[in-house]
C-alpha cells in the first residue's frame, strides 16, 4: 500500500465533500435535524392528555376529585359536558383521550359506605397512550381515595395506624430515574443518525465514480482496490466521528439527556459501528453503479433495521421470539445496546465485552468483504 | 527491434456478440497507431483491453514490455489511457486534477511541479490553473485531459475517440502536441470514428464488427483502393445522380453539398466517358476531376465488398 | 439561385446578448425552400444559440428573424409547428418500441389521430424500419436509430429541420445513407439546417456558415469557401524528420501555418511560387530532407482554421 496513493485518493474525496453542498447537507445538517425532528417527536410519554368530565353530581367531593386530575401533569381537563352523548362525540371526535364520569350519588355513598364508583372512558385507538392514561388516572384515583378513607377513619375516631397495615410497593426507577422516554429513545437517535449519514455519503462514492465516467480512467492507474476503499473511506470515517462528536453534544447540552460513560468507550464503539455502515455503503456503491439505485439500497439495508429492529425505541424483549432471534443479526442492536449503556448507566466497555465482541467482528468480516468487493477491471 | 505494442490473436465476448475477434497488430516504438471504425466496430474495447481495465477472452497483449493478458496491473505504470470520458473530476480545479493524477502515479513534489507548469503553459492554460474542470470549455477539457494523462511520461498513451466534441482549431493543437511526444519516443495508439482524422496517423487498422479488415499507412491504404473516385461539381446535381446513377463502371453515386461524388472502376477510362454523358443529356456542371480516395471511400469499398 | 419569394428563413442583424456577454453579434443570412445549410463552428462560436433563436426558443436582444413567416421576435410559439428538431442525442425512448416512440412523438407534435397511423407508416417506411415496428429502440444500431429519430422530427411535416451534429459516430455507410435522406427531403422542399464541427458533414451542404465568437466569418458554398484559401496557397510537404522539419518551418518567413497529417505536413504560404523554390532549399541547408514539396487544395479544416485565426489573432480568451 502506497501512503501517497492512499492520501491522493482521500485529500480528492475530501475535497469533493466539500465542494459538494448536497454532501455537506447531509454531513451536517441531516445529523442536527435528526436529532430535533426525532428528538422532540418520538416520545413514549403521555402528558397532558385530554380529559372531558361529565360531573353528574357537581359536589364538593366531585370537585375535589376532579381538582386532583386537574393538579396531574398527566392530564389536561379541557372541558365539562352535560350528557353521554356529548362525551361519546368528544371521543370520536378525538377531542379527549379520556372521560371522567361522577355519578350523581358520589358524595353520599362515599359518605355512608367509604366507597363509591367513578366511572372512567379511555379512547383504546392507541392502546400505548389508553394503557399510559389508564394507570395514571388509576393513581389519581387511589390517592384521592386513600385520602378520603384517611379522612374518614379519623371522623369515625378509628386509629390512623390501622389503615397502614397494608403493604406498599415502594418502586425505585434506577439509571432512568425520571422515567423520561427521551433519556431511553436519545441515544438510539445516535445510533440512527450515524447509519443513515454514513450509508447514504458513502453509498454515493464509488456510484458517482461511474456515473461521471472517472472510474475508467481510474482504474487505468497502479492504484490498488484497497488503496480505492481505505482513501475512500477515511474523509467519510473522519466526517461520521464528527458527526457523533455533534450528536453527543446535542444530545447532552440541548436535550440534557444524562451522559455517564466515559468519551472513549462512546468513540471505540462508534468506530467500529462507523466501520461497519460505511463497509456497507462502500459495497452497495460498488455493486449499483449509479447514484439514486445506491442510496436507495443504502437507506433500505441501514436505516429499516436500525429504526425497527435495534430496539432504539421498540424494545426488543417485548418483540415476538422468531423477530427477537432476527435482531440479533442487526448490527446496530449491539451498537443502540451499547451506547444506552454508556449513556445511562455510565458502565465500561468491560461490562459490554458480548455486544462489543459482536460489534468487533461485525466490524471486521464487513472490512474484509469491503476489500474484496472493489475490483479493478470494467468486466 | 522488438515492437512496444504487440497483440496477437485478441479476443472479447460480450454474451453471444464477439466485440473484438482474433485481432493482431503490432506498433513500433514512436508511432502513431490509429484505430479506426465505426461506433461498434471494437475500438473501445480494444482500448480497454490494451489499459488492462477489462480482461480479455483469448491472444496475447504484449504493452510497452509486460504480458498484460496475464498481469494487467504491471504495466499501468508505463502507460496512460485517456478514456472517452476524460476521467476529470470536475468540481476539482486544474491543478487539483494534475496533482491526484500526479500522486497515483507516484510522480516525485519537484518534478510534478516543474512537469505540470511546462505542460500547462505548452497548452496555453497556465492562467487557468485555479479553475474547476467543470468550467472549461471542450477543448480545455481535452488537453487538461492529456496532460493528466502525461504528467508521469508515459511509454505508451492510449486515446479513445479524444477528438469526439472538440472544434478544427483545437482539434489541430491537440494533434500537434501527439506529434511532439513522438519525437520524444512515446508511442500512441489512437481510436476514432472519424476518417478524416485517420489519415494523420502513421499507421492505421481499420476495423469493422471487431475484425481487422486492413492495416497499413494511410497512402498504401489508398493505393489498394479498388477503383478511384471522381468528384463532380454541378448546381443540378440531383438530376445528374438520377442520370449517372446506373451508368457502367460507377459503383456508387453520393450526393454532396456542391456535387456528386462517384466511385468508378477506373478513372482514366470512366472521366471522358461521363463529360460526354453528362454534356450529351445538356446538364450544367462546373469540373468533373479524379480525385484522391479518402480513407472512407476505401472503408465504404470493403465493408461492402464482404 | 431562387428568387426572393422562396426564403423560407431570414435573418437580419440578430444579436443576442446575455448579461454582459455577446453571444451572436450582428448575424444576418437567409435560407432558401430546399437549401442545406450548415452551420460550423467551435463550441461556445454561438451556433446553438442562433438555431435556439431560430426555433422560438430564446428571444433576440436586437434584429429581426423571419422562420416560414412567423416573426420569432413577436411570435415565438407560432414558429413550433413549422420546424422539426433532432439532436445528436437523439431523445428516443429506449424502452419503447419503435412504434411507440413514433406514436409518443406523433403526439406531442399534435399530429391528428386520423391520420397520425399514415404519417407512422410513413416515417417507418421512410427511416427503412419495416418489420421492426415492434423492435426495442434500444437494441437498434446507430445508424438506424438516428434514422428513427429522423422519422421522429418528421411526424408533423415540418417545413424546416434542424439537425445537431446528425452523424457524429455513425459508421460511413449509414452516414451516406442518412445524408441521402436528407437530400431527398430537401428535394421535397424542405430548408434543413445542419450544426456540426465535423468537417465530413459539412461536406453534404449546400451552403455553408462559418461561425466564430458569435459572428459570421464566412458563407458560402463549400467549393467558394474552399477557394478562399488562396490556390496554391497550401503546400504538401514530405520531409526527413518530420519532427525538425516542422519546427523549422513553423518558424520561417513567408509561411502561416504548418501542421502535421500522417507523415507529411501541410504548409500554408503567403506566395506559392516563391517558397517552392525557397522552402526546399533552406530545409535542406538546414539538414532535413525535402523529399516532395507540391501544391495541394485545401481542406474545409484548413478553411476553417485560416479563418478563425484570422478574426481572433490571440486566442485562448475567456472560455465558457
Amino acid at each position: 500500500m502506497s501512503p501517497r496513493r492512499l492520501i491522493a485518493m482521500s485529500r480528492k474525496e475530501f475535497i469533493q465533500i466539500v465542494r459538494d453542498p448536497r454532501s455537506l447537507l447531509i454531513a451536517l445538517l441531516m445529523p442536527v435535524m435528526q436529532m430535533v425532528l426525532l428528538g422532540y417527536g418520538v416520545s413514549l410519554d403521555a402528558k397532558n392528555i385530554p380529559v372531558y368530565v361529565y360531573d353528574q353530581e357537581g359536589s364538593q367531593d366531585s370537585q375535589a376529585l376532579l381538582k386532583r386530575f386537574q393538579a396531574s401533569p398527566y392530564f389536561d381537563v379541557r372541558k365539562t359536558v352535560n350528557s353521554y352523548r356529548d362525551l361519546r362525540y368528544a371521543i370520536d371526535s378525538d377531542r379527549c383521550k379520556l372521560a371522567i364520569v361522577i355519578p350523581f350519588d358520589f358524595s353520599r355513598k362515599l359518605r355512608d359506605t367509604g366507597f363509591a364508583p367513578v366511572q372512567v372512558i379511555v379512547d383504546g385507538t392507541d392502546d400505548n397512550t389508553a394503557n399510559l392514561s389508564k394507570g395514571y388516572a388509576r393513581a389519581v384515583i387511589a390517592r384521592f381515595s386513600a385520602d378520603v378513607q384517611h379522612n374518614w377513619l379519623q371522623r369515625q375516631g378509628m386509629p390512623i395506624a390501622a389503615s397502614n397495615g397494608n403493604i406498599s410497593v415502594d418502586t425505585r426507577i434506577w439509571f432512568n430515574e425520571d422515567l423520561e422516554s427521551r433519556n431511553f429513545i436519545i441515544p438510539g437517535i445516535v445510533a440512527l443518525v450515524m447509519a443513515l449519514v454514513g450509508a447514504l455519503l458513502t453509498s454515493l462514492t464509488i456510484a458517482r465514480e461511474w456515473e461521471r465516467g472517472t472510474m475508467e480512467q481510474l482504474l487505468s492507474t497502479p492504484i490498488t482496490p484497497s488503496e480505492v476503499m481505505l482513501g475512500k473511506l477515511i474523509p467519510y470515517f473522519m466526517v461520521g466521528m464528527a458527526d457523533a462528536a455533534l450528536c453527543l453534544m446535542m444530545s447532552v447540552w440541548w436535550f440534557g439527556v444524562p451522559f455517564r460513560g466515559t468519551l472513549a468507550s462512546f468513540f471505540t464503539t462508534t468506530a467500529l459501528f462507523l466501520i461497519v455502515i460505511l463497509g456497507i455503503g462502500f459495497m452497495i456503491s460498488v455493486a449499483i453503479r449509479n447514484q439514486l439505485g445506491a442510496s436507495m439500497i443504502a437507506l433500505l439495508v441501514t436505516l429499516m433495521p436500525t429504526s425497527l429492529l435495534s430496539g432504539y425505541a421498540f424494545p426488543i424483549d417485548q418483540m415476538p421470539a422468531a423477530v427477537r432471534a432476527i435482531t440479533y443479526l442487526v448490527y446496530s442492536r449491539y451498537y443502540v445496546t451499547i451506547l444506552k449503556a454508556i449513556y445511562l448507566k455510565g458502565v465500561g466497555v468491560k461490562a459490554l465485552g458480548a455486544e462489543m465482541t459482536a460489534l468487533a467482528v461485525y466490524a471486521a468480516v464487513i472490512g474484509l468483504l469491503a476489500t474484496r468487493a472493489f475490483r479493478k477491471t470494467l468486466d | 527491434m522488438e515492437p512496444e505494442i504487440a497483440v496477437e490473436g485478441l479476443s472479447k465476448r460480450f454474451g453471444p456478440v464477439s466485440a473484438v475477434d482474433c485481432l493482431s497488430f503490432a506498433v513500433n516504438r514512436g508511432e502513431i497507431f490509429g484505430l479506426v471504425g465505426p461506433d461498434g466496430a471494437g475500438k473501445t474495447t480494444t482500448m480497454r483491453m490494451l489499459a488492462g481495465v477489462m480482461s480479455c477472452d483469448g491472444g496475447r497483449m504484449k504493452v510497452a514490455g509486460h504480458d498484460v493478458a496475464a498481469n494487467a496491473e504491471a504495466v499501468k505504470g508505463s502507460i496512460s489511457y485517456m478514456p472517452q470520458r476524460f476521467g476529470l473530476y470536475e468540481d476539482l480545479t486544474v491543478d487539483e486534477n494534475i496533482r491526484f493524477y500526479a500522486d497515483l502515479f507516484g510522480v516525485a513534489r519537484t518534478e510534478r511541479r516543474e512537469r505540470g507548469a511546462m505542460l500547462l503553459k505548452a497548452a496555453g492554460m497556465t492562467e487557468f490553473r485555479d479553475r474547476l474542470a467543470g468550467k472549461l470549455s471542450g477543448g480545455m477539457k481535452q488537453k487538461l485531459g492529456l496532460i493528466c494523462a502525461l504528467i508521469h511520461r508515459p511509454r505508451v498513451l492510449l486515446l479513445d475517440e479524444p477528438t469526439t466534441g472538440v472544434d478544427p482549431v483545437s482539434r489541430r493543437e491537440f494533434w500537434q502536441v501527439l506529434y511532439s511526444l513522438l519525437a520524444q519516443g512515446v508511442t500512441i495508439i489512437i481510436s476514432t470514428a472519424y476518417l478524416d482524422e485517420a489519415e494523420r496517423c502513421s499507421r492505421l487498422a481499420l476495423l469493422h464488427k471487431g475484425r481487422l479488415l486492413l492495416c497499413d499507412t494511410p497512402e498504401n491504404l489508398k493505393k489498394r483502393m479498388p477503383g478511384a473516385t471522381v468528384v463532380v461539381s454541378s448546381p443540378q446535381a440531383r438530376d445528374l445522380r438520377e442520370l449517372l446513377a446506373g451508368a457502367e463502371g460507377v459503383s456508387t453515386v453520393i450526393l454532396v453539398g456542391a456535387g456528386l461524388h462517384l466511385v468508378v472502376d477506373d478513372a482514366d477510362r470512366r472521366v471522358p466517358e461521363l463529360k460526354a454523358r453528362i454534356q450529351s443529356a445538356g446538364i450544367a456542371f462546373d469540373e468533373i476531376t479524379a480525385s484522391e480516395p479518402a480513407i472512407e471511400d476505401l472503408f465504404v469499398a470493403y465493408v461492402q465488398g464482404r | 439561385m431562387p428568387n426572393d419569394g422562396n426564403i423560407s428563413v431570414r435573418v437580419d442583424g440578430l444579436v443576442k446578448r446575455f448579461g454582459s456577454f455577446t453571444a451572436v453579434d450582428r448575424v444576418s443570412f437567409s435560407a432558401y425552400r430546399g437549401e442545406i445549410l450548415g452551420f460550423l463552428g467551435p463550441n461556445g462560436a454561438g451556433k446553438s444559440t442562433v438555431i435556439r433563436i431560430l426555433c422560438g426558443l430564446l428571444r433576440p436582444s436586437e434584429g429581426s428573424v423571419i422562420v416560414a413567416g412567423v416573426d420569432v421576435g413577436k411570435d415565438p410559439e407560432g414558429v413550433r409547428h413549422h420546424i422539426g428538431y433532432m439532436s445528436q442525442k437523439f431523445s428516443l425512448y429506449n424502452d419503447l418500441e419503435v412504434s411507440e416512440n413514433l406514436r409518443f412523438f406523433a403526439g406531442l407534435y399534435g399530429v391528428d389521430r386520423g391520420i397520425a397511423g399514415d404519417r407512422i407508416r410513413e416515417a417507418i417506411s421512410l427511416a427503412g424500419l419495416q418489420g421492426h415496428e415492434h423492435d426495442l429502440t434500444g437494441t437498434l444500431a446507430g445508424g438506424w436509430k438516428q434514422r428513427l429519430a429522423l422519422g421522429c422530427a418528421l411526424l408533423h411535416r415540418p417545413e424546416i429541420l434542424f439537425l445537431d451534429e446528425p452523424t457524429s459516430g455513425v459508421d460511413p455507410m449509414s452516414r451516406r445513407q442518412f445524408w441521402d435522406l436528407i437530400h431527398g427531403m430537401s428535394g421535397r422542399g424542405v430548408t434543413v439546417f445542419v450544426s456540426t464541427h465535423y468537417m465530413d458533414e459539412a461536406e453534404y451542404c449546400d451552403r455553408l456558415v462559418l461561425m466564430n465568437r458569435g459572428r459570421v466569418v464566412a458563407m458560402g458554398t463549400p467549393p467558394e469557401l474552399r477557394h478562399l484559401v488562396k490556390k496554391g496557397a497550401l503546400l504538401l510537404a514530405k520531409c526527413e524528420p518530420l519532427g525538425t522539419a516542422l519546427q523549422i518551418l513553423q518558424g520561417s518567413p513567408g509561411v502561416a501555418e504548418a501542421a502535421v497529417f500522417g507523415n507529411s505536413l501541410h504548409v500554408r504560404v503567403e506566395q506559392a511560387e516563391d517558397a517552392l523554390v525557397t522552402l526546399p532549399a533552406m530545409l535542406e541547408s538546414r539538414g532535413v530532407k525535402c523529399v516532395s514539396l507540391k501544391p495541394i487544395e485545401a481542406s474545409l479544416e484548413d478553411v476553417f482554421v485560416q479563418l478563425a485565426g484570422e478574426q481572433s489573432a490571440v486566442r485562448g480568451g475567456p472560455d465558457r
